[in-house]
Protein backbone atom coordinates (compact mmCIF):
# COMPACT_ATOMS: atom_id res chain seq x y z
CA UNK A 1 0.00 0.00 0.00
CA UNK A 2 2.61 2.52 -0.63
CA UNK A 3 1.99 6.12 -1.42
CA UNK A 4 -0.96 6.09 1.09
CA UNK A 5 -1.02 8.23 4.30
CA UNK A 6 -1.58 6.56 7.49
CA UNK A 7 -4.73 8.63 7.75
CA UNK A 8 -6.05 6.89 4.02
CA UNK A 9 -5.26 3.85 5.47
CA UNK A 10 -7.53 4.05 8.60
CA UNK A 11 -10.33 5.19 6.40
CA UNK A 12 -9.88 2.23 4.18
CA UNK A 13 -9.81 0.29 7.27
CA UNK A 14 -12.97 1.63 8.10
CA UNK A 15 -15.34 1.38 4.94
CA UNK A 16 -14.01 -2.09 4.82
CA UNK A 17 -15.57 -2.87 8.26
CA UNK A 18 -18.64 -1.59 7.29
CA UNK A 19 -18.72 -4.08 4.19
CA UNK A 20 -17.87 -7.14 6.50
CA UNK A 21 -20.59 -6.04 8.60
CA UNK A 22 -23.23 -6.21 5.84
CA UNK A 23 -21.58 -9.23 4.91
CA UNK A 24 -21.68 -10.77 7.81
CA UNK A 25 -24.94 -10.35 8.78
CA UNK A 26 -26.68 -11.59 5.01
CA UNK A 27 -24.70 -14.81 5.73
CA UNK A 28 -26.79 -15.19 9.10
CA UNK A 29 -29.67 -14.01 7.42
CA UNK A 30 -29.40 -16.89 4.87
CA UNK A 31 -27.97 -19.19 6.95
CA UNK A 32 -31.77 -19.03 9.39
CA UNK A 33 -33.42 -19.28 5.88
CA UNK A 34 -31.45 -21.75 4.00
CA UNK A 35 -32.60 -23.94 7.39
CA UNK A 36 -36.11 -23.20 6.57
CA UNK A 37 -36.02 -24.07 3.49
CA UNK A 38 -34.27 -27.48 3.58
CA UNK A 39 -36.96 -28.37 6.29
CA UNK A 40 -39.38 -27.61 3.54
CA UNK A 41 -37.50 -29.42 0.94
CA UNK A 42 -37.79 -32.52 3.02
CA UNK A 43 -41.24 -32.11 4.04
CA UNK A 44 -41.88 -31.70 0.27
CA UNK A 45 -40.19 -34.29 -1.09
CA UNK A 46 -41.81 -37.01 -0.52
CA UNK A 47 -44.97 -35.55 -2.72
CA UNK A 48 -42.87 -35.15 -5.47
CA UNK A 49 -41.11 -38.43 -5.53
CA UNK A 50 -44.70 -39.94 -4.69
CA UNK A 51 -46.12 -38.52 -8.22
CA UNK A 52 -43.55 -38.81 -10.17
CA UNK A 53 -43.51 -42.52 -9.54
CA UNK A 54 -46.71 -43.37 -9.91
CA UNK A 55 -46.81 -41.33 -13.49
CA UNK A 56 -43.66 -42.96 -14.64
CA UNK A 57 -45.77 -46.34 -13.38
CA UNK A 58 -48.58 -46.05 -15.19
CA UNK A 59 -46.49 -45.48 -18.42
CA UNK A 60 -44.72 -48.36 -17.69
CA UNK A 61 -47.07 -50.81 -17.37
CA UNK A 62 -49.38 -49.47 -20.31
CA UNK A 63 -47.54 -49.08 -23.61
CA UNK A 64 -50.58 -48.29 -25.67
CA UNK A 65 -51.61 -44.69 -24.05
CA UNK A 66 -52.49 -42.27 -26.44
CA UNK A 67 -52.53 -38.78 -25.25
CA UNK A 68 -51.75 -35.66 -26.54
CA UNK A 69 -49.34 -34.78 -23.82
CA UNK A 70 -47.32 -38.22 -24.62
CA UNK A 71 -46.60 -37.38 -28.40
CA UNK A 72 -43.83 -36.40 -29.60
CA UNK A 73 -43.92 -33.28 -32.54
CA UNK A 74 -42.13 -31.55 -34.86
CA UNK A 75 -40.17 -28.51 -32.51
CA UNK A 76 -40.92 -25.51 -34.06
CA UNK A 77 -41.25 -23.61 -30.82
CA UNK A 78 -39.73 -24.61 -27.80
CA UNK A 79 -41.11 -23.20 -24.31
CA UNK A 80 -38.69 -22.49 -21.31
CA UNK A 81 -38.97 -22.19 -17.47
CA UNK A 82 -36.39 -20.78 -15.95
CA UNK A 83 -36.44 -20.24 -12.04
CA UNK A 84 -33.90 -17.99 -10.64
CA UNK A 85 -33.99 -15.14 -7.29
CA UNK A 86 -35.04 -11.97 -7.75
CA UNK A 87 -31.69 -11.00 -6.00
CA UNK A 88 -28.47 -11.32 -6.55
CA UNK A 89 -25.12 -11.39 -3.99
CA UNK A 90 -25.46 -15.06 -4.19
CA UNK A 91 -22.52 -16.48 -6.28
CA UNK A 92 -23.01 -17.77 -9.78
CA UNK A 93 -26.38 -19.09 -8.61
CA UNK A 94 -28.44 -17.00 -11.02
CA UNK A 95 -25.95 -16.94 -13.94
CA UNK A 96 -25.26 -20.35 -14.12
CA UNK A 97 -29.49 -21.17 -14.34
CA UNK A 98 -29.57 -18.47 -17.05
CA UNK A 99 -26.45 -20.25 -19.03
CA UNK A 100 -28.14 -23.50 -18.72
CA UNK A 101 -31.15 -22.55 -20.37
CA UNK A 102 -28.98 -20.79 -22.99
CA UNK A 103 -26.48 -23.63 -23.44
CA UNK A 104 -29.75 -25.44 -25.29
CA UNK A 105 -30.97 -22.60 -27.31
CA UNK A 106 -30.09 -22.88 -30.66
CA UNK A 107 -31.92 -20.22 -32.13
CA UNK A 108 -33.37 -17.45 -30.17
CA UNK A 109 -36.79 -17.40 -32.78
CA UNK A 110 -37.41 -20.38 -31.68
CA UNK A 111 -37.32 -20.03 -28.02
CA UNK A 112 -40.34 -18.37 -25.61
CA UNK A 113 -39.89 -18.01 -22.12
CA UNK A 114 -41.77 -18.17 -18.67
CA UNK A 115 -39.36 -16.41 -16.06
CA UNK A 116 -39.22 -17.55 -12.48
CA UNK A 117 -37.46 -14.85 -10.50
CA UNK A 118 -36.73 -11.23 -11.51
CA UNK A 119 -32.87 -11.89 -12.51
CA UNK A 120 -34.36 -14.25 -15.24
CA UNK A 121 -36.37 -11.82 -16.32
CA UNK A 122 -34.48 -8.67 -16.91
CA UNK A 123 -31.35 -11.15 -18.49
CA UNK A 124 -34.02 -12.91 -21.06
CA UNK A 125 -36.11 -9.41 -21.99
CA UNK A 126 -32.93 -6.99 -22.05
CA UNK A 127 -32.06 -9.25 -24.86
CA UNK A 128 -34.91 -9.87 -26.87
CA UNK A 129 -35.40 -13.12 -26.10
CA UNK A 130 -39.94 -13.49 -26.12
CA UNK A 131 -40.65 -13.66 -22.62
CA UNK A 132 -44.52 -14.68 -22.05
CA UNK A 133 -45.30 -14.47 -18.67
CA UNK A 134 -42.88 -13.48 -15.52
CA UNK A 135 -43.17 -14.33 -12.16
CA UNK A 136 -41.49 -12.13 -9.18
CA UNK A 137 -41.47 -12.66 -5.71
CA UNK A 138 -42.01 -16.12 -5.26
CA UNK A 139 -39.04 -17.66 -5.48
CA UNK A 140 -38.17 -17.35 -2.05
CA UNK A 141 -41.41 -18.61 -0.54
CA UNK A 142 -42.81 -20.74 -3.30
CA UNK A 143 -46.45 -21.85 -2.46
CA UNK A 144 -47.72 -25.24 -4.32
CA UNK A 145 -50.98 -22.75 -5.81
CA UNK A 146 -47.74 -20.19 -7.67
CA UNK A 147 -46.61 -23.89 -8.67
CA UNK A 148 -50.16 -24.54 -10.61
CA UNK A 149 -50.59 -21.72 -12.45
CA UNK A 150 -47.57 -21.92 -14.09
CA UNK A 151 -48.62 -25.35 -15.17
CA UNK A 152 -51.82 -24.26 -16.55
CA UNK A 153 -49.88 -21.31 -18.55
CA UNK A 154 -47.49 -24.04 -19.68
CA UNK A 155 -49.91 -26.33 -20.26
CA UNK A 156 -52.38 -24.01 -22.34
CA UNK A 157 -49.65 -22.68 -24.66
CA UNK A 158 -48.87 -26.68 -25.12
CA UNK A 159 -52.34 -27.56 -26.06
CA UNK A 160 -52.52 -24.39 -28.29
CA UNK A 161 -49.50 -25.74 -29.95
CA UNK A 162 -48.03 -22.47 -29.63
CA UNK A 163 -45.36 -24.20 -28.11
CA UNK A 164 -44.05 -28.04 -29.21
CA UNK A 165 -42.15 -28.75 -26.07
CA UNK A 166 -41.64 -27.55 -22.60
CA UNK A 167 -38.42 -27.59 -20.70
CA UNK A 168 -38.02 -26.42 -17.22
CA UNK A 169 -34.44 -25.06 -15.47
CA UNK A 170 -34.20 -24.85 -11.81
CA UNK A 171 -31.02 -25.49 -9.27
CA UNK A 172 -30.74 -28.60 -7.44
CA UNK A 173 -29.92 -28.84 -4.23
CA UNK A 174 -27.29 -31.66 -3.85
CA UNK A 175 -25.65 -30.27 -0.52
CA UNK A 176 -25.07 -26.76 1.23
CA UNK A 177 -22.02 -26.47 -0.73
CA UNK A 178 -23.22 -27.73 -4.32
CA UNK A 179 -26.06 -26.81 -6.06
CA UNK A 180 -26.27 -27.96 -9.85
CA UNK A 181 -28.60 -26.55 -12.45
CA UNK A 182 -30.66 -28.89 -14.41
CA UNK A 183 -32.85 -29.05 -16.75
CA UNK A 184 -35.73 -31.31 -17.14
CA UNK A 185 -38.09 -31.98 -19.91
CA UNK A 186 -41.72 -31.94 -19.08
CA UNK A 187 -43.35 -31.94 -22.61
CA UNK A 188 -44.29 -34.43 -24.25
CA UNK A 189 -43.41 -36.48 -21.43
CA UNK A 190 -40.43 -38.26 -21.76
CA UNK A 191 -40.27 -41.95 -20.43
CA UNK A 192 -37.70 -42.75 -17.89
CA UNK A 193 -36.00 -45.78 -19.66
CA UNK A 194 -35.62 -48.16 -16.41
CA UNK A 195 -34.01 -52.02 -17.52
CA UNK A 196 -36.77 -53.77 -18.07
CA UNK A 197 -35.96 -57.08 -17.26
CA UNK A 198 -37.36 -57.58 -14.20
CA UNK A 199 -40.75 -55.36 -15.06
CA UNK A 200 -43.55 -57.70 -15.94
CA UNK A 201 -46.70 -56.67 -17.04
CA UNK A 202 -48.93 -55.93 -14.15
CA UNK A 203 -52.59 -55.60 -14.86
CA UNK A 204 -53.73 -52.38 -13.03
CA UNK A 205 -56.91 -50.97 -13.42
CA UNK A 206 -57.93 -47.40 -14.23
CA UNK A 207 -61.20 -45.97 -13.19
CA UNK A 208 -62.65 -44.64 -14.80
CA UNK A 209 -60.06 -45.10 -18.24
CA UNK A 210 -56.38 -44.89 -18.78
CA UNK A 211 -57.39 -41.32 -20.61
CA UNK A 212 -58.99 -40.24 -18.00
CA UNK A 213 -57.09 -40.92 -15.20
CA UNK A 214 -53.97 -38.95 -17.52
CA UNK A 215 -55.87 -36.80 -18.36
CA UNK A 216 -56.04 -35.65 -14.32
CA UNK A 217 -52.63 -36.95 -13.57
CA UNK A 218 -50.10 -35.27 -16.44
CA UNK A 219 -50.90 -31.36 -15.02
CA UNK A 220 -50.67 -32.94 -11.21
CA UNK A 221 -47.26 -34.66 -12.38
CA UNK A 222 -46.76 -31.38 -14.31
CA UNK A 223 -47.55 -29.03 -11.13
CA UNK A 224 -45.60 -31.24 -8.79
CA UNK A 225 -42.42 -31.06 -10.77
CA UNK A 226 -42.75 -27.12 -11.25
CA UNK A 227 -43.04 -27.22 -7.38
CA UNK A 228 -40.49 -29.41 -6.22
CA UNK A 229 -37.69 -27.25 -8.91
CA UNK A 230 -39.10 -24.36 -7.13
CA UNK A 231 -38.58 -25.53 -3.47
CA UNK A 232 -35.46 -27.01 -4.36
CA UNK A 233 -34.62 -24.14 -6.67
CA UNK A 234 -35.02 -21.47 -3.43
CA UNK A 235 -32.89 -23.86 -0.94
CA UNK A 236 -29.90 -23.65 -3.47
CA UNK A 237 -30.79 -19.68 -3.42
CA UNK A 238 -30.12 -19.46 0.13
CA UNK A 239 -27.26 -22.12 0.22
CA UNK A 240 -25.41 -20.27 -2.84
CA UNK A 241 -25.86 -16.97 -1.16
CA UNK A 242 -24.44 -18.34 2.09
CA UNK A 243 -21.64 -19.19 0.16
CA UNK A 244 -20.93 -16.08 -1.58
CA UNK A 245 -21.50 -13.97 2.19
CA UNK A 246 -19.24 -16.33 3.84
CA UNK A 247 -16.37 -15.80 1.22
CA UNK A 248 -16.82 -11.91 1.14
CA UNK A 249 -16.72 -11.73 5.21
CA UNK A 250 -13.43 -13.53 4.82
CA UNK A 251 -12.24 -11.80 2.01
CA UNK A 252 -13.03 -8.60 4.05
CA UNK A 253 -11.05 -9.73 7.23
CA UNK A 254 -7.95 -10.98 5.08
CA UNK A 255 -8.05 -7.31 3.38
CA UNK A 256 -8.43 -5.83 6.79
CA UNK A 257 -5.61 -7.88 7.64
CA UNK A 258 -3.03 -6.56 5.36
CA UNK A 259 -4.52 -2.73 5.90
CA UNK A 260 -3.17 -3.07 9.69
CA UNK A 261 -0.20 -4.24 9.03
CA UNK A 262 0.58 -1.38 6.48
CA UNK A 263 -0.88 0.86 8.69
CA UNK A 264 1.36 -0.45 11.31
CA UNK A 265 4.57 -0.36 8.99
CA UNK A 266 3.51 3.82 8.26
CA UNK A 267 2.99 4.19 11.95
CA UNK A 268 6.58 3.25 12.56
CA UNK A 269 7.88 4.62 9.47
CA UNK A 270 6.83 8.32 10.54
CA UNK A 271 7.94 7.44 14.20
CA UNK A 272 11.44 6.40 13.05
CA UNK A 273 11.67 9.36 10.94
CA UNK A 274 10.50 11.60 13.25
CA UNK A 275 12.84 10.72 15.63
CA UNK A 276 15.41 10.84 12.79
CA UNK A 277 14.97 14.29 12.20
CA UNK A 278 15.06 15.17 16.07
CA UNK A 279 18.65 13.52 16.25
CA UNK A 280 19.78 15.27 13.34
CA UNK A 281 18.89 18.32 14.14
CA UNK A 282 20.25 18.25 18.07
CA UNK A 283 23.26 16.77 16.07
CA UNK A 284 23.40 20.12 13.73
CA UNK A 285 23.21 22.18 16.64
CA UNK A 286 26.32 21.15 18.63
CA UNK B 1 -56.90 -58.00 12.38
CA UNK B 2 -53.97 -59.55 10.72
CA UNK B 3 -54.51 -59.05 7.44
CA UNK B 4 -53.24 -54.92 7.05
CA UNK B 5 -51.24 -53.29 4.19
CA UNK B 6 -49.09 -49.98 3.81
CA UNK B 7 -50.83 -46.95 3.45
CA UNK B 8 -49.72 -43.34 2.51
CA UNK B 9 -51.01 -40.06 2.23
CA UNK B 10 -49.32 -37.12 0.49
CA UNK B 11 -49.79 -33.61 0.65
CA UNK B 12 -47.51 -30.98 -1.48
CA UNK B 13 -46.59 -29.84 1.95
CA UNK B 14 -46.10 -32.82 4.18
CA UNK B 15 -46.86 -36.52 4.90
CA UNK B 16 -49.71 -36.43 6.31
CA UNK B 17 -50.48 -40.46 7.14
CA UNK B 18 -48.10 -43.10 6.93
CA UNK B 19 -48.77 -46.45 8.44
CA UNK B 20 -50.22 -50.29 8.67
CA UNK B 21 -54.18 -50.16 8.18
CA UNK B 22 -56.82 -52.97 7.45
CA UNK B 23 -58.94 -51.00 5.54
CA UNK B 24 -59.51 -47.60 3.86
CA UNK B 25 -62.77 -46.05 2.17
CA UNK B 26 -61.70 -43.00 -0.60
CA UNK B 27 -64.20 -41.27 -2.43
CA UNK B 28 -63.02 -41.74 -6.13
CA UNK B 29 -64.60 -39.50 -9.16
CA UNK B 30 -66.87 -42.79 -9.59
CA UNK B 31 -67.95 -43.36 -6.26
CA UNK B 32 -66.67 -44.65 -2.81
CA UNK B 33 -64.20 -47.09 -3.08
CA UNK B 34 -63.31 -49.54 0.08
CA UNK B 35 -59.65 -50.87 -0.14
CA UNK B 36 -58.68 -54.20 1.68
CA UNK B 37 -55.35 -55.84 1.63
CA UNK B 38 -54.83 -57.46 -1.53
CA UNK B 39 -56.83 -55.16 -3.89
CA UNK B 40 -56.19 -55.59 -7.28
CA UNK B 41 -53.64 -53.03 -8.77
CA UNK B 42 -56.02 -49.51 -9.55
CA UNK B 43 -55.44 -45.79 -10.52
CA UNK B 44 -58.40 -43.66 -10.05
CA UNK B 45 -58.41 -39.73 -9.61
CA UNK B 46 -60.63 -38.45 -6.24
CA UNK B 47 -63.14 -36.13 -5.44
CA UNK B 48 -63.57 -33.99 -2.38
CA UNK B 49 -64.76 -36.32 0.17
CA UNK B 50 -63.46 -38.14 3.07
CA UNK B 51 -60.87 -40.63 3.82
CA UNK B 52 -61.49 -43.35 6.43
CA UNK B 53 -58.93 -45.13 7.94
CA UNK B 54 -59.76 -48.21 9.80
CA UNK B 55 -57.28 -49.54 11.92
CA UNK B 56 -56.87 -51.47 14.74
CA UNK B 57 -60.51 -51.80 15.01
CA UNK B 58 -61.16 -47.89 14.79
CA UNK B 59 -62.12 -45.56 12.46
CA UNK B 60 -60.14 -42.22 11.64
CA UNK B 61 -61.19 -39.84 9.21
CA UNK B 62 -59.72 -37.09 7.29
CA UNK B 63 -60.41 -34.42 4.31
CA UNK B 64 -59.38 -34.77 0.90
CA UNK B 65 -59.48 -31.96 -1.19
CA UNK B 66 -59.00 -33.87 -4.21
CA UNK B 67 -56.31 -36.03 -5.73
CA UNK B 68 -56.00 -39.74 -6.59
CA UNK B 69 -55.02 -43.28 -5.37
CA UNK B 70 -53.17 -45.71 -6.48
CA UNK B 71 -53.66 -49.07 -5.30
CA UNK B 72 -50.43 -51.41 -5.79
CA UNK B 73 -49.82 -54.75 -4.13
CA UNK B 74 -48.26 -54.23 -1.48
CA UNK B 75 -49.06 -50.34 -0.75
CA UNK B 76 -51.73 -47.65 -1.41
CA UNK B 77 -50.80 -44.02 -1.89
CA UNK B 78 -53.34 -41.26 -1.97
CA UNK B 79 -52.33 -38.11 -3.19
CA UNK B 80 -53.92 -35.25 -2.25
CA UNK B 81 -53.41 -31.15 -2.54
CA UNK B 82 -54.35 -31.06 1.06
CA UNK B 83 -56.08 -33.40 3.56
CA UNK B 84 -56.68 -32.58 7.58
CA UNK B 85 -57.63 -34.20 10.29
CA UNK B 86 -60.94 -33.06 12.70
CA UNK B 87 -58.73 -31.57 14.97
CA UNK B 88 -56.86 -29.29 12.47
CA UNK B 89 -60.22 -28.05 10.84
CA UNK B 90 -60.74 -24.49 11.81
CA UNK B 91 -64.50 -24.30 11.83
CA UNK B 92 -65.11 -20.44 11.69
CA UNK B 93 -63.10 -20.64 8.43
CA UNK B 94 -64.91 -23.09 6.74
CA UNK B 95 -68.25 -21.49 7.55
CA UNK B 96 -67.28 -18.60 5.81
CA UNK B 97 -65.56 -20.06 2.76
CA UNK B 98 -69.22 -21.92 2.49
CA UNK B 99 -71.19 -18.42 2.79
CA UNK B 100 -68.93 -16.52 0.29
CA UNK B 101 -69.21 -19.20 -1.76
CA UNK B 102 -73.14 -19.68 -1.51
CA UNK B 103 -73.35 -15.58 -2.18
CA UNK B 104 -71.19 -16.15 -5.01
CA UNK B 105 -73.40 -18.68 -6.37
CA UNK B 106 -76.66 -16.94 -6.06
CA UNK B 107 -75.24 -14.16 -7.13
CA UNK B 108 -76.98 -13.39 -10.58
CA UNK B 109 -74.35 -11.97 -13.14
CA UNK B 110 -71.75 -14.02 -11.95
CA UNK B 111 -69.30 -15.86 -14.65
CA UNK B 112 -70.15 -19.19 -15.25
CA UNK B 113 -66.54 -20.15 -14.50
CA UNK B 114 -66.92 -18.53 -11.08
CA UNK B 115 -69.85 -20.41 -10.61
CA UNK B 116 -68.09 -23.64 -11.18
CA UNK B 117 -65.21 -22.25 -8.56
CA UNK B 118 -67.50 -21.32 -6.53
CA UNK B 119 -69.10 -24.84 -6.40
CA UNK B 120 -65.72 -26.56 -5.99
CA UNK B 121 -65.12 -23.56 -2.67
CA UNK B 122 -68.28 -24.58 -1.34
CA UNK B 123 -68.09 -28.51 -1.44
CA UNK B 124 -64.48 -28.42 0.11
CA UNK B 125 -66.02 -26.12 2.88
CA UNK B 126 -69.30 -28.51 3.72
CA UNK B 127 -67.17 -31.41 3.18
CA UNK B 128 -64.45 -29.90 6.13
CA UNK B 129 -67.64 -28.99 8.32
CA UNK B 130 -69.05 -32.35 8.00
CA UNK B 131 -66.16 -34.43 9.15
CA UNK B 132 -65.34 -31.39 12.13
CA UNK B 133 -68.70 -31.75 12.83
CA UNK B 134 -69.00 -35.59 13.03
CA UNK B 135 -66.11 -35.97 15.59
CA UNK B 136 -68.09 -34.51 18.33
Amino acid sequence: MAGMGMRDIKRKIRSINNTKQITKAMELVSTAKLKRARDRLGSTRPYFETVKNTVQDIFRNSKDLRHEYLTQREVKKSLYIVITADRGLCGGYNINAIKKAQENIEDKEKAIFITIGQKARDFFTKRGYEVAESFIHISEKPEYKHAVNIGKMALELYAKEEVDEVNLIYTKFESTISQVPKLIKLLPIAKEEKKEENTEFKYVSYEPSPEEVLDYLIPKYIESTIFGALIESSASEQAARRIAMENATDNAEDMIDDLTLSFNQARQAAITQEITEIVGGAEALK
Amino acid sequence: MASTFQLEVVTPDRKFFEDEVSMVTVRTTEGDVGILKEHMPMVAPLDIGVIKIKQKGKTVMATCAGGFVSVDEDKTTIITDAAEWPEEIDIARAEAAAKRAEERINHGDAKEIDVVRAQIALNKALNRLRVAKDDD
